[in-house]
């Protein structure tokens, strides 16, 4: 029972990370959109969901002890908004200036949940975010069992979403835009829009991660937003397939196993004293992980599947 | 507005400058982002380190300090064996991996997406290594000297600023009137064209690395010897140096020194009044304000 409780909450954490994918995935398997700052758009989400949602608290502004659904529409929200000024600002120009904007983001944003204490409780954090299901607490099978399904129903609806907004005139008008932007502008579609959509389709999925990351464990501070988050994701869409959802939700499954499993076998192998340090190993084999994949096999496990003709010849060769 | 603001300003402008010389040619010759180019800074000054850690056991006059300055002949010694290992770091990464996927013809934006996990990499394997606890060139106290104007400095921050300058110029000379550096900028405007030409485009990679990985090991070893050594310090100089070459202009040598010390400057005034623990947010702050009004920067030219 014990094992499947642990169980149960693995996939929950796995499958918050999914989601985040998910958003990268409209970001930058189906548009090609490099952000840099995915954990400062998941630790928006969670910021705004616990500061509407958490009981009053003296020393914090904010604590309107919201329901936990006006926390999510919120976190959405606030992650639409970043990545709408986000892209407006640098959609128009070369690609890489999106990925250093992107990453300035994250660091200014981290400073803020760092430092802005009356918001955001500082490097505390903030705790006592209503958790799902919360009257089941003291169960923790049922309790983290619910809780999957609650996290498995959001990944499926953003999946249903996704699959279908992929497949409808739109969709194919951002993979026009990423295969040749010229050939997409003579038809008539405007790439900076296109661009622009899609990156705030994409910020809005990964606040919503955040969100439900946060109220799925309770609490939450600063050194869970720091630029790992934006690599680990990274290294599950890449590993999973960028440019196929169930790609990216296998990648983030696998991936956070790895993770999980090599965390266990440090802290077994290595003395209490060394696991600090054996720990940047884990993140040194993730990265040469990312490096090899892009090398040698950069379409993923599940490439792209095809959505244009198989007569059309082949494309793509660098995804 | 404390003046002392100004020296402080000058002292981390010079880091971040010469730190931005190497990322603003890869990005104008390589033409990509490179984000392991702060973990080039941390590993030069660590390489530095440990060379210096080997002749002060070979030698140990050569840790002996030089009047007025905290170190001995074992630093300047130990930085040309830091230069030599930062930039043999660089051309072999170019090697398994840059160049490769330059050669599959990858777009850029991949490109881009390895640096960041090969930052990563870099920088966790530097906290494997010498772990997280920072580390020092020499354990000897300076006293600042008064310059007037209630600024005060001490022998080894002059020394930096003075060094940083003869560099630039020396740099600056380089790429105008040499013919590597007429090379250089052929490949800058057009690769493909240059080649065609008779540019030894490989040589011309070559020549970016080399010269950007020295400057960033120098950079490294700056702000180790002034500040301290941490595997996060080429990370934490990241977003600087990525705004320092756009506010210089993409490509521009004098820019990213220029670029550099505005930042440098900003921040040290800046800190005065928001305070230290917005320091990071600084150079976000001119990051935007440059993509808003001056996307091209100080030097470059219109739709580069």
């Amino acid at each position: 029972m014990e094992i499947l409780a642990y169980a149960a909450f693995f996939l929950t954490v796995a499958l918050t990370y999914a989601i985040m994918c998910l958003g990268l995935n409209v970001q930058w398997g189906q548009t090609g959109l490099f952000n840099v700052g995915i954990a400062g758009f998941v630790g928006i989400g969670a910021y705004v969901s616990a500061a509407l949602t958490t009981p009053d608290v003296a020393e914090r502004i904010g604590g309107f002890g919201l329901p936990i659904a006006v926390g999510w529409l919120a976190a959405m929200a606030a992650g639409g908004l970043l990545a709408l000024a986000v892209g407006l600002l640098t959609l128009r120009m070369r690609s890489d200036y999106l990925a250093i904007t992107t990453f300035g983001i994250a660091v200014a944003l981290q400073l803020v949940f760092q430092n802005a204490e009356s918001l955001t409780g500082g490097a505390f954090g903030m705790a006592f975010i209503p958790r799902p299901f919360a009257g089941l607490q003291g169960q923790a099978f049922a309790f983290n069992v619910i809780n999957l399904a609650l996290t498995a129903a959001v990944v499926l609806v953003c999946y249903l979403l996704l699959e279908h907004l992929l497949r409808s005139p739109w969709g194919r008008a951002l993979r026009a835009v990423r295969e040749d932007e010229t050939a997409a502008q003579a038809l008539g579609k405007n790439p900076v829009l296109l661009r622009i959509q899609a990156f705030a389709l994409g910020g809005v999925i990964m606040a919503l991660a955040g969100a439900v990351q946060a109220h799925f464990i309770g609490f939450i501070a600063p050194g869970n937003y720091l630029p790992m988050m934006t690599f680990q994701v990274w290294a599950m869409l890449i590993v999973g397939g960028s440019g196929n959802n169930r790609g990216a939700i296998l990648g983030a499954v696998l991936v956070w196993a790895i993770w999980a499993l090599s965390g266990a076998l440090i802290s077994e192998v290595f003395p209490a004293d060394q696991q600090a340090r054996a720990a940047s190993l884990q993140i040194v084999a993730i990265g040469v992980m990312l490096c090899v994949i892009l090398l040698w096999r950069p379409q993923g496990i599940l490439p792209e599947v095809r959505s244009v003709s198989r007569h059309l010849g082949r494309r793509n060769k660098d995804r | 507005m404390n003046p002392q603001a100004i020296i402080d300003g000058l002292i981390s402008g010079s880091t971040i400058g010469l730190g931005a010389i190497g990322l603003t040619l890869t990005y104008s010759i390589l033409r990509f982002a490179n984000f392991t180019h702060g973990d080039f800074l941390a590993w030069g000054a660590y390489l530095t380190l440990t060379v210096a850690g080997v002749l002060g056991g070979l030698a140990a006059g050569l840790g002996a300090p030089l009047t007025p300055f905290s170190f001995g002949w074992g630093l300047p010694l130990a930085v040309l064996g830091g230069v030599v290992l930062t930039v043999a770091l660089a051309l072999g990464l170019d090697r398994v991996l840059f160049g490769r996927l330059r050669a599959r013809g990858a777009d850029a934006i991949i490109i881009v997406m390895a640096s960041f996990g090969a930052s990563m990499a870099l920088r966790s394997l530097l906290e494997f290594i010498f772990t997280a606890k920072p580390a020092y060139f020499t354990k000897a106290l300076q006293i600042a000297k008064p310059l007037g104007l209630g600024m005060r400095a001490t022998p080894d921050q002059l020394l930096v600023i003075g060094l940083t300058a003869v560099l630039v110029l020396m740099l600056h000379l380089l790429v105008t009137h040499s013919a590597i550096g007429r090379a250089m900028r052929a490949v800058s405007e057009n690769p493909a064209l240059a080649g065609v030409f008779g540019v030894d485009v490989d040589k011309v990679v070559r020549v970016t690395w080399i010269i950007g990985a020295s400057m960033a090991c120098l950079a490294g070893v700056m702000a180790g010897l002034l500040v301290q050594i941490r595997p996060y310090m080429g990370f934490d100089l990241l977003l600087p140096l990525f705004a320092a070459a756009i506010l210089g202009g993409i490509g521009s040598i004098p820019g990213a020194m220029l670029g550099g010390l505005i930042i440098g400057l900003t921040e040290a005034f800046a800190v005065q009044i928001i305070g230290a623990e917005w320091r990071a947010a600084i150079s976000f702050i001119i990051l935007v304000l440059v993509l808003m009004l001056r996307p091209q920067g100080l030097f470059g030219r219109k739709g580069a």
